[in-house]
């Protein structure tokens, strides 16, 4: 394991140094949030039904979702990316480690540290002015806590498969170009997942999607109870291992056919 | 003992090939042409413990794809080989401790991070033991003077500075075989002879195995006591130096400088073939006329200034050897 986590402190490190895009990328997903927040209000009052959720939850999902859009932004990893166009990919495999393991680690640290750096700033500005409330209860926060962990490793296993495709495609600009509008609707991230319509929700929840974001911020605000929470964080788990096994089965397949070009 | 087996690699790849223009974009679309290169068609050598071997040719001879598949990263169509008895691509990472691999033209250290860092990263890739990596570490540091170079992010290296941290990665888990493949690539001359330099302690010291696949002859005279050719995926040649040499073509030259310029040399065993002012250069076949004969004549008869003996130059006989392979 050592060699590994040795890599995914590196990568965390090095994703650490960006701190001006985070900070840039804060703003923005703020001003964002503020503009989807109102969209909802303004629907919320012209409306007369009885809505799965209120509009303070709304509003808590919105924080949510913008504070950890990240996780929902998919495309490969642009480490990966550079190394299969340089062709340093060859050095990845003159080492004696798991190249799944390898990518695996730096998927996941390319999820994690952006998502810290722009999420602790957001999670305070929104609770501070703008109607974040906290957990539902100190039970809630923690299995959200956990529940955001799996997310971040379901999110991982999703980008490594990612990431691996571009041994075919070698630009994987098309994947990073329609993948997030796909993820960000079906996980939550445009419309919170309890609004869409009762046929939808079958496939929502059978679906991986909602485990990147739908499924730990109703377990923050208590909509999915801190009992109840497990089955769905299980449904987390189980996708980030049904990617992790594809992800494995595809990288090997790639390695049979890899052809190394130049140098 | 022989570390290294190659016998009768092959290994051809497919390219994807369109035809120019409109048309042919259109067209690839739906049809696609494939292509099948033969990088590699039949080579076969063998290296002992200790050896440093050039490995040359021209480019897209099979060079690289040879090392590739030496260090386990690509698996050959047919023909057997094995590394200390492994064979590379069934056992990738046993193989991967015992092997260090320099591509010139690519790092292997982070380029975001300190040299200091990507070292001990290596450390705990390869698992190696603290007091190991230490000792490995100083001794690496020291040869190849990185004191000043590691905590300095890669990015803000120069190419010279960059490939000598790079060769003190490939060796801190001190691997007995390196391959090294065009490592001086766009160096400047002192870190040219810095890397040369190096490299003949690692085997002369070290004991290190080493092959280098290089353009730079200069390179090859100053390390290699043996040099594998090929072209077109086959070996043409395997042996010293001297042998490549003989090889192609025994002709030796002699530089004269004469005291006047005008004056005329000739002698009916040896041809003028070049003359630029005061300097001659006259080639000689020294199976016809021995070197002291040929020159005791020509100082009887014209006032000398001064006189060297040359080979070929080793670029011309290797450029001489791919021309007659046909090679681009």
């Amino acid at each position: 394991m050592r060699p590994y986590i040795a890599v995914l402190s590196a990568n965390f490190r090095m994703m650490l140094q960006y701190r001006a895009a985070a900070f840039a990328g804060a703003v923005t997903q703020v001003f964002w949030g503020l503009i989807r927040v109102m969209v909802f209000e303004a629907f919320y009052r012209s409306s007369s039904l009885v809505h799965p959720m209120g509009l303070d939850e709304v509003v808590d999902y919105v924080w949510l979702g913008q504070a950890m859009l990240l996780l929902t932004t998919f495309g490969p990893d642009p480490h990966i990316r550079e190394m299969i166009r340089s062709g340093n990919v060859a050095y990845e495999l003159t080492r004696p480690t798991d190249l799944y393991g390898f990518w695996y680690v730096r998927c996941l640290a390319a999820r994690i540290a952006p998502v810290i750096l722009r999420a602790v700033p957001q999670l305070l500005i929104a609770g501070l002015f703008f109607g974040l409330r906290a957990p539902a209860s100190p039970a809630s926060g923690a299995a959200w806590i956990a529940s955001t962990l799996a997310a971040m490793l379901l999110s991982a296993a999703f980008g490594a498969v990612i990431s691996i495709t571009l041994l075919w495609t070698i630009s994987g600009e098309g994947a990073s170009r329609f993948l997030p509008a796909v993820s960000w609707l079906l996980s939550g991230n445009i419309i919170p997942l309890p609004l869409f319509p009762e046929w939808a929700q079958g496939v929502l929840n059978v679906l991986p999607f909602r485990g990147l974001a739908d499924t730990p911020f109703r377990i923050y605000m208590g909509h999915i109870g801190p009992g109840e929470a497990l089955l769905p964080i299980l449904h987390q788990v189980v996708w980030a291992a049904a990617f992790v096994l594809f992800g494995r089965w595809l990288l090997a397949r790639a390695m049979r056919r890899v052809v190394v070009q130049g140098g | 003992m022989t570390l290294v087996r190659v016998e009768n690699l092959a290994k051809s790849f497919r390219v994807a090939e369109r035809c120019p223009g409109m048309w042919g974009a259109v067209r690839g679309l739906v049809a696609r042409g494939y292509r099948t290169i033969q990088a590699l068609d039949d080579v076969s050598f063998e290296l002992s413990a200790g050896e440093l071997v050039g490995y040359i040719g021209p480019n897209g001879a099979g060079k690289s794809t040879t090392v590739k598949v030496l260090a386990g990263i690509l698996v050959p169509d047919s023909g057997r080989c094995e590394v200390l008895g492994r064979v590379p691509w069934r056992e990738r990472r046993a193989n991967a401790r015992d092997v260090g691999v320099v591509f010139g033209q690519r790092t292997q250290l982070w380029w975001d991070l300190p040299v200091a860092e990507s070292f001990d990263l290596l450390r705990e890739i390869y698992a190696v033991a603290p007091a190991d990596h230490r000792r490995a570490r100083g001794e690496l540091v020291e040869m190849l003077d990185l004191g000043g170079l590691l905590n300095v992010p890669v990015r803000q290296l120069s190419l010279g500075q960059r490939m000598r941290c790079d060769l003190a990665a490939a060796l801190l888990h001190q691997p007995p075989i390196l391959y090294l493949d065009e490592p001086t690539i766009g160096l400047d001359a002192p870190s040219k002879l810095a890397v040369r330099s190096f490299v003949r302690t690692l085997t002369r010291e070290r004991g290190v195995t080493v092959i280098l696949t290089t353009h730079d002859m200069d390179d090859i005279e100053a390390l290699c006591q043996r040099v594998i050719l090929i072209a077109h995926g086959r070996v043409l040649s395997n042996g010293s130096l001297k042998d490549l040499r003989t090889q192609v073509s025994r002709e030796r030259r002699l530089v004269i400088d004469l005291a006047d310029p005008m004056a005329e040399i000739t002698d009916p065993r040896a041809t003028i073939t070049a003359r630029e002012g005061a300097r001659v250069t006259v080639s000689f076949d020294p199976d016809r006329v021995a070197a002291p004969e040929l020159i005791a004549q020509f100082c009887a008869r014209v006032a000398i200034r001064d006189l060297t003996i040359e080979s070929v130059p080793i670029e011309e006989i290797v450029a001489q050897l791919y021309r007659e392979n046909g090679a681009p």
